[in-house]
């Protein structure tokens, strides 16, 4: 379904002095959320701007997702902190007749890893970004919480009662995530004493990069409260270093490169078994969300190859999770 | 008995046309979604191909790790609960050696360019069980 109509009716209020827009396109888009991209025309010169939103009857926030207009705040609140992020143009109401959601300028940039990690135009950025990525981490667990929205408090227990509870539910024997689930029980640690904003989905595919490095975080759908060392664990899991296996950090850099950048930027020791035991939490929750796909293309309504295909890719976690937890000499 | 030519050789034979004639014509999402159905395809040739040889292979060594037998499906539950209740770890004899075989044998099948299976493949030999990670 198009929205041109109601972006048209909404142009001149939402960017006052606007006369319309240009090259509406749909970039994504799922049954509950859709991402447009445009451009405002306007006598001061065009603004290019995404629009993402959840339409009506799609409001309400599913699962673990923090929910769109959460997500708007995150991100103006991180762009006003100096975080690389997207400036919030306008946080979609009723009126608009368009669902929830909102509008933000579009950041131009590579977000396919395989591009970011091999193309000559970002050798530059390569060389910056572990450290770009520690800052950034340690800004968005800066954020004040007292302007921050309402989001969910994970803990390492539930979280593991959670991931058990979807693996259970698939029916499908997997010794290998049965003895991460019971390495992840045994090593869980206490509960952190330090529970700050954590992004959730800190990976590639949520970032976007200009040759000089990072230009922005996206995608802040799974953010919530919890131990600010789950972020530095997830971006280390093997499955966003795309052939880069020993380069842990998305396949840029070193944990300790990621660690020594965020610490000077926090002033927050990092707890370095606290990482990896998100790290191995990490690979696993990918496994389980890969086992996910495949149930969704079953149940339907999406029977893509694609989702189809991701089911076969589990085994790549089992993998990691073996040379994690019973490496061979 | 069925005739020939066989699943994988026909198979391979559309795949061969997919990619050499249908790819070039294609772009932007079309283009990735036939990759992705190459893909499957692939992957589909290559369980035609290896699946019985290490199906059986991993029925052996469960049969021996567990002291049971059954069907593969029935011997992966068991083993999956007697983990999850805790009465077999990474400590248990053999288990290790048994999911490693296994996990290599899957990655055979579904991704074989995946960067972790082509290292172990070149490196790995011998399990070294860590209890804890420090």
């Amino acid at each position: 379904m198009t929205i041109q109509s109601p972006v048209k009716a909404g142009i001149a209020h939402w960017f006052p002095g606007a006369t319309g827009i240009n090259g509406l396109s749909q970039l994504s888009g799922g049954a509950s959320q859709e991402t447009w991209s445009f451009d405002v025309v306007h006598p001061s010169g065009n603004i290019a701007v995404i629009l993402r939103r959840a339409p009506a009857g799609y409001g309400a926030a599913p699962g673990r997702a923090a929910g769109l207009e959460a997500e708007a705040v995150l991100m103006q609140q991180a762009f006003n902190a100096g975080i690389p992020s997207p400036r919030v143009r306008h946080v979609l109401s009723a009126q608009d007749g368009l669902g929830s959601g909102f509008i933000m300028d579009r950041v131009e940039g590579e977000t396919i890893p395989r591009k970011i990690l091999r193309d000559a135009q970002f050798a530059q950025a390569r060389g910056l970004l572990t450290g770009q990525l520690g800052k950034a981490i340690a800004g968005i667990h800066a954020l004040d919480r007292s302007r921050l929205p309402n989001l969910r408090l994970m803990t390492v227990a539930g979280e593991l009662d959670d991931l058990a509870a979807e693996y259970k539910s698939f029916d499908w024997p997997r010794p290998v995530f049965d003895l991460a689930l019971r390495w992840l029980r045994d090593n869980a640690p206490a509960p952190s004493d330090t529970v700050t904003l954590v992004h959730g989905d800190f990976r590639h595919g949520n970032l976007i990069v200009g040759p000089e490095g990072l230009r922005a975080v996206l995608d802040w759908e799974l953010a919530h409260f919890g131990d600010p060392m789950e972020d530095l664990g997830w971006i280390c899991v093997n499955s966003w270093r795309f052939g880069e296996i020993d380069k842990p950090v998305g396949g840029l850099g070193t944990r300790e490169e990621l660690f020594a950048a965020y610490e000077s930027a926090s002033g927050r020791p990092v707890d370095i078994a606290r990482v990896m035991f998100w790290e191995v939490l990490g690979t696993l929750r990918w496994g389980i969300m890969c086992c996910g796909m495949m149930q969704r293309f079953r149940i339907g309504p999406d029977h893509s190859m694609e989702r189809a295909m991701i089911g076969r890719r589990a085994s790549e976690t089992e993998i990691d999770l073996l040379r994690l937890l019973a490496p061979r000499a | 008995m069925q005739d020939q030519p066989t699943p994988v050789e026909l198979i391979n034979a559309v795949a061969e046309f997919l990619r050499t004639d249908v790819a070039p014509q294609l772009s932007g999402h079309a283009a990735f979604k036939l990759r992705v159905g190459l893909n499957a395809l692939d992957l589909v040739a290559r369980q035609i191909t290896h699946e019985a040889g290490g199906n059986a292979a991993e029925t052996e060594r469960l049969s021996k790790l567990i002291g049971a037998s059954g069907s593969l499906e029935d011997l992966n539950r068991l083993l999956s609960a007697r983990i999850a209740s805790g009465e077999m770890d990474f400590q248990t004899p053999g288990l290790a050696e048994h999911v490693w075989q296994t996990t290599m044998d899957k990655l055979a099948i579904d991704q074989p360019s995946y960067a972790s299976y082509r290292r172990e493949r070149e490196t790995g030999s011998k399990v070294k069980v860590k209890s804890n990670m420090d």
